[in-house]
């Protein structure tokens, strides 16, 4: 078992860091052209899903425990809200992006960077705790 | 400054606690939360009705974006009343949840419970709060999601079968919801549902309306449980955590029909049904059945809990017939009706959870002198069929009331009768509950440990009865807001 599927793992390997680095690509590329932080919660977390088809669940929860996805999954909803909660103490409604930076733009441009990357953050680690319980189901 | 803030505050305060009720974990420090959390929302409803009715509709923009283009929040009349009822309803629950859901749920799984809970109560309260078609969408399928999830949490495991026929049908229901929303899109390139009413009645007889009109109609339709389309309700009722049927009883199928008259009220306008398309003619029969079948049915369930799940659909037969009257009197019937029986069902299917509690289940037979056992529990259910019943000074009675007045000013003595037969065969289902509990003496082998339920779920379930009680001398909350709402709506405010 240990040395099966040779050509698949060790394209797996050679594909990881791509995979991850066009997930980021596409979420911070997000407000300039296509993407955003749904796409890339979901390409981060197939890069995840490929891992554990290949390496085997036990590995892929080594690299990703079921508890710290738990907690990053509640993380990235916060962020999106607190993003929202901060718009509002410092005078705007909630969720307005315009006061949070200097001038307007800024603001626009920061607030909608955080509020998709909470969204990419809770994207990713709901598509991984999905995958992980549906896979781990038949152990213990 | 806060003030200007509340319509977001309503919503995003639950929201932002159900993540927090996951990361506690443990299930009493999510309970504090979430019992914190419903008290804010219950003071923010309330306040949010005194200024409405005080000072006319309240919008908020949301992120600061000017409405049609932005998403605004609009609170008038009808959805403040609905507000109040979902957050009072949310607020009651929550303290009763404690003592019944430790007993029901794994303690691995309380924090997840309160988070599906909250989340439900923000889908709701949101549906309520929105004046945009499509975020109204989005938080029907928030709270539909994370009520499949509550209902799947019952012990039985039959729970699951119903979760999933739920999940099935609501899916249905919330699709139609969406392709009607999206074919008003592509006949007015708008979702704000002010702008669209001010859009619609320009376009005429536009076939692509009159599909979005159907599409919309048959997708509430189903989400509230009208007659041929409410099989997904009893077994959902009855297999769901006892704090879970009390709070979606009392909420869930109310929001359906605030959605479907926001729908034919502020968006399509009355002009549009009485010159286009005569819906009482299709509601009002649909309404008497749902009254007169299901009450049939409920009178041979040996499952109480499915009995009052029947119930609860023709009471929703009920509050149709008030809705498609389409008269200030009808309207305010039906509101009526839909905030007295939110207060009468909630009480009564928390006194079942009470039941569950000691007995460990609610079949007919095993409530066997249940009187002398459990009174209190027992006299609460009493004084809850009293009012589902329709007995004078309950609130039940006012909303039988001013049923039966809005059918008399139409010369519709056929529904009147039906109304009154409806609350003839809810005497013998509540009776059948009496009978057993007072008359019948406790079984030979009945466990003698069975005693009063806890004091934190007996003062939650007196404060909804006595409410129904209340509210039946006292009407001048809920009579008088309804009216009020259906003034506003048939008053072709927009």
């Amino acid at each position: 078992m240990v040395q099966r599927h040779f050509i698949l793992r060790v394209t797996t390997k050679l594909l990881m860091p791509f995979i991850l680095l066009f997930a980021l690509y596409v979420q911070f590329h997000g407000d300039f052209g296509p993407g955003g932080g749904f796409q890339a919660g979901v390409i981060f977390g197939a890069g995840f899903v490929l891992y554990a088809l290949i390496y085997g669940v036990e590995a892929a929860e080594k690299v990703a425990p079921p508890g710290v996805i738990r907690v990053i999954m509640t993380l990235g909803l916060l962020l999106f809200v607190g993003v929202g909660y901060f718009g509002l103490f410092l005078g705007g409604a909630f969720l307005d992006y315009n006061v949070l930076a200097h001038d307007p733009v800024h603001g626009q441009h920061l607030g909608i960077t955080l509020v998709e990357l909470g969204v990419g953050i809770t994207v990713a680690a709901t598509m991984i705790t999905i995958f992980l319980s549906f896979a781990g189901r038949n152990r213990t | 400054m806060i003030a200007a803030h509340l319509p977001a505050l309503q919503i995003v305060i639950p929201l932002a606690a159900a993540p927090l009720c996951l990361l506690l974990r443990k299930g009493d420090l999510a309970w504090a939360l979430s019992l914190l959390v419903s008290l804010i929302a219950l003071a923010i409803s309330a306040v949010l009705l005194s200024q409405v009715l005080a000072h006319g509709p309240i919008s908020y923009e949301l992120g600061g974006w000017a409405p049609p283009w932005g998403i605004e929040y609009r609170i008038d009349v009808l959805n403040a009343f609905v507000l109040l009822i979902v957050a009072a309803i949310g607020a009651v629950t929550i303290p009763y949840a404690r003592r019944s859901i430790a007993d029901e749920l794994p303690e691995s799984q309380l924090g997840g419970f309160y988070t599906a809970l909250l989340l439900c109560l923000t889908g709701l309260l949101g549906v309520a709060i929105t004046g945009d078609a499509f975020n109204l969408f989005v938080f029907l399928e928030i709270s539909s999601l994370s009520s499949y999830v509550l209902i799947a949490m019952g012990r039985d495991r039959r729970a699951l079968t119903a979760a999933f026929q739920y999940l099935v049908m609501g899916t249905i229901g919330a699709t139609f919801i969406v392709i009607g929303i999206g074919l008003l899109y592509m006949a007015t390139g708008t979702l704000n549902m002010a702008d669209l009413g001010a859009r619609i009645p320009a376009l005429g007889a536009n076939r692509t309306i009159i599909v979005a009109f159907a599409f919309l109609t048959v997708g509430a339709t189903l989400k509230l449980a009208l007659f041929p389309l409410h099989f997904w309700l009893p077994n959902a009722y009855a297999y769901a955590p006892s704090a879970v049927t009390a709070f979606l009883a009392a909420t869930a199928t109310k929001v359906s029909i605030y959605i479907l008259l926001r729908f034919f009220y502020t968006i399509f306008g009355p002009a549009f049904q009485a010159e286009d398309l005569t819906l009482h003619s299709l509601f009002i029969p649909l309404a008497v059945i749902a009254v007169l079948v299901c009450s049939t049915v409920a009178i041979f369930q040996i499952n109480v809990k499915r009995m009052l799940a029947y119930s609860s659909i023709a009471q929703i037969g009920y509050m149709m017939i008030g809705v498609s009257f389409d008269t200030v009197t009808g309207l305010t019937a039906g509101m009526v009706h839909l905030f007295n029986h939110a207060v009468i069902k909630g009480g009564l299917f928390m006194a079942l959870g009470c039941i569950v509690l000691r007995v460990g289940t609610c079949q007919i037979d095993d409530l066997a002198g249940l009187g002398r056992r459990m009174p209190l529990t027992m006299f609460a259910f009493v004084l809850g069929g009293l009012s589902l019943i329709g007995v004078p000074l309950t609130a039940g009675f006012i909303s039988k009331w001013y049923l039966v007045q809005a059918a008399i000013e139409l010369d519709d003595w056929v529904v009147a009768a039906a109304i009154l037969g409806g609350s003839l065969l809810a005497v013998i289902y509540v009776w059948r509950v009496v009978e057993s509990a007072y008359l019948r003496p406790a079984p030979e082998n009945a466990p003698d440990e069975v005693s009063e339920a806890p004091w934190s779920m007996l003062v939650p379930t007196y404060i909804l009865i006595g409410a129904s009680i209340y509210f039946g001398v006292e009407t001048s909350l809920n009579v008088g807001v309804a009216r009020a709402a259906a003034q506003f709506l048939l008053g072709g405010a927009g």
